[in-house]
């Protein structure tokens, strides 16, 4: 037997075993992510209400979507409950930059500002609920003290969603206080030493140290957190399972939720699936292509 | 796919410094040296730290407080609910609540059910997932590299999106209220864990693969007696990540599951919440939320360093 044979018939048996172990997920992806995609898509141009078979209808789905109030204030909700991400930011850099001292306690402090983003959302979603109430909630109590009378935040078409921002800022605070603080410490010391040295301030260094090497993380926070929070839907349907007062805090995917499988819309509810999935496959197409220009290549 | 919605970073190489783990190393850098002689910089940076330990305190019980406030309920009396000015402290001290849960809603088959989901999702998955990633990463194959973006491509589709054929699928063939399609779609593996391990496991040379391959193991048991052992620490920590995404998920189980029976844990509390609402039980629903919140938090506890390490690995080069 030559070795060239001999060689490829191994090449054979490594393809081979190694096509069994990708076979797994891959016929997962087939089954429950392409195939699920492409019928989306083909149930976005019918007229299909779940039981019966889909009509195709073309375009009307998605030329009733922009006529229909209810979808523009669901994604207006959507978007401007996104406030709370610079939000975020801001505090969560705040909170690294403050642990990033040599100091006693920080294991402390990040184990006690993580706790709220291990929490389950709904259990979460319950007691946020609760310390909103008008009357005996935590934060009127809180503001009580303060000699402020506190609204009723989850019925108040003014308050609602202020209300779930401040919740959602409270959960994810954790989470990239934890990612700023691991790129603060991977920031090289000399670069401040040698900003002070050329009588540099506490504020320069930070504006033009601190803040440019951090930028990966906040870009990476950024880009997540709009992924994130276009598909907020878990404190919705607790805190204000009728989408709030006057639809004010009805998201994206509160509405195609009822109207699959509360309305059974579900034609309807596929063409908004579509455009909810068309805008977060560009914001992580974006996420993955400047990733892997900066930071890492596959092969 | 339940994993898929709850994406919390896309993982990438493990390199930079892993805060806690370097005590010193790259920490605790002081500003204000340099400006003043060294006597006063101490003073500063010892004022500095109080200052910083009171603000990070304040915040801390803002972290806190609802946790604690949810654990204080539920020991309350129904009308120490409404107290005022508030008791943190309950007065009486009612621990029948956590007895009265029980019996007020299936909780116990709650747990049940989202231990079964949770524990054959993220076992069963993590090998598969483990599996996949060695072939990926340490295996010959044609068109590799194209599978393994196809893969990596259905993580830019959101569950929300796939959520109503998913659901035809399944209640064409009878899984709607049943645990199956909460579990099925997990047992072929986690995306996030391959790209992740796949990652972990270009820091592992491939010659000890060829040399077990020139003394004859077969490919699997490369994988259990090399591979396994060698990803043990990433696996752990993908292995939690995993764990408590599934725990912790809502929205797929609102849209399978409807009779009380089968609904897991999240579900449970969630119509308890709504149920005893009315009712104003409050006392009630915080002793069912806190039990949903304790093994998250034990675990947590626990696992406390790997999963802060792992997080800060993930995304620190984001």
């Amino acid at each position: 037997m030559s070795t060239i044979t001999r060689r490829s018939r191994l090449h054979r048996k490594e393809h081979q075993a190694a096509l069994v172990f990708v076979a797994i997920p891959v016929t997962g992806f087939l089954l429950f992510t392409l195939f699920p995609l492409l019928f989306s898509v083909y149930a976005s141009f019918t007229n299909w209400n779940g039981i019966s078979a889909p009509v195709f209808k073309g375009l009307d789905n998605y030329t009733k979507m922009f006529g229909d109030r209810y979808f523009l204030k669901s994604l207006w909700n959507t978007l401007y409950m996104m406030i709370g991400i610079p939000l975020g930011l801001v505090i969560s850099l705040a909170l690294a930059l403050a642990m990033n001292r040599k100091m006693r306690g920080t294991t402390f402090f990040r184990t006690v500002y993580y706790l709220p983003v291990i929490s389950s959302i709904a259990a979460v979603a319950i007691l946020w609920q609760w310390a909103f109430n008008g009357d005996f909630g935590l934060i009127n109590q809180g503001l009580g003290l303060l000699g402020i009378d506190g609204p009723n935040w989850l019925q108040d078409t003014a308050t609602v969603k202020p209300a779930l921002i401040i919740m959602a800022v409270w959960k994810g605070l954790g989470y990239s206080m934890l990612l700023y603080l691991a790129a603060l410490q991977s920031v090289p010391r000399y670069l401040y030493e040698a900003a002070a040295l050329d009588g540099a301030s506490a504020w320069q260094q930070f504006r033009h140290i601190t803040i440019p090497m951090v930028r990966p993380v906040t870009f990476f926070l950024i880009v997540t957190s709009i992924i994130g929070g276009s598909q907020i839907f878990v404190e919705i349907n607790i805190m204000t399972p009728t989408g709030g007062p006057e639809f004010e805090s009805a998201s994206i995917v509160w509405y195609i939720w009822q109207k699959a499988f509360d309305n059974l819309q579900m034609g309807y509810a596929s063409a908004m699936s579509v455009v909810l999935g068309l805008l977060v496959f560009t914001i992580t197409f974006i996420q993955f292509r400047l990733n892997r220009r900066n930071q890492f290549s596959i092969d | 796919m339940s994993a898929q919605n709850v994406m919390t970073s896309p993982p990438l190489e493990p390199t930079g410094i892993i805060p806690g783990r370097e005590p010193g190393a790259g920490r605790g850098r002081n500003r204000r040296r340099g400006s003043t002689g060294q006597r006063s910089a101490k003073g500063g940076l010892r004022l500095g730290n109080i200052l910083t330990t009171l603000i990070l305190s304040a915040g801390a019980v803002i972290m806190v407080a609802p946790l604690a406030w949810t654990f204080s309920t539920s020991l309350k009396t129904k009308d120490g609910v409404f107290e005022l000015p508030p008791q943190w402290i309950p007065d009486p001290f009612v621990w029948e609540n956590y007895a009265r849960i029980w019996a007020a809603g299936p909780l116990l088959s709650g747990i049940q059910n989202s231990l079964i989901v949770a524990c054959s999702v993220t076992i069963v998955g993590s090998l598969t997932s483990a599996l996949a990633a060695f072939a990926f990463a340490k295996m010959r194959m044609p068109f590799k590299n194209v599978l393994f973006l196809g893969l990596l491509s259905g993580l830019m589709i959101p569950f929300p999106t796939l959520m109503i054929p998913q659901f035809t699928i399944f209640a064409s063939i009878g899984w709607v209220d049943t645990l199956l399609p909460l579990i099925v779609p997990g047992l072929f593996g986690n995306i996030i864990m391959i790209f992740f391990l796949r990652q972990f496991l270009n820091s592992v040379p491939d010659s000890i693969v060829e040399a077990a391959r020139i003394d004859g193991a077969s490919y699997l048991q490369i994988f259990w007696t090399l591979i396994m052992p060698a990803i043990r620490p990433a696996l752990a920590a993908q292995f939690i990540l995993w764990f408590m995404a599934v725990w912790n998920d809502y929205l797929a189980p609102i849209i399978y599951l409807n009779s009380p029976a089968t609904q897991t844990l999240q579900l449970v509390i969630a119509n308890f919440n709504a149920q005893y609402a009315i009712q104003t039980d409050y006392p009630l629903i915080m002793a069912a939320s806190f039990i949903a919140l304790l093994p998250v938090l034990i675990v947590f506890i626990v696992f406390q360093r790997q999963i802060i390490e792992s997080i800060a690995l993930s995304g620190s080069k984001g």
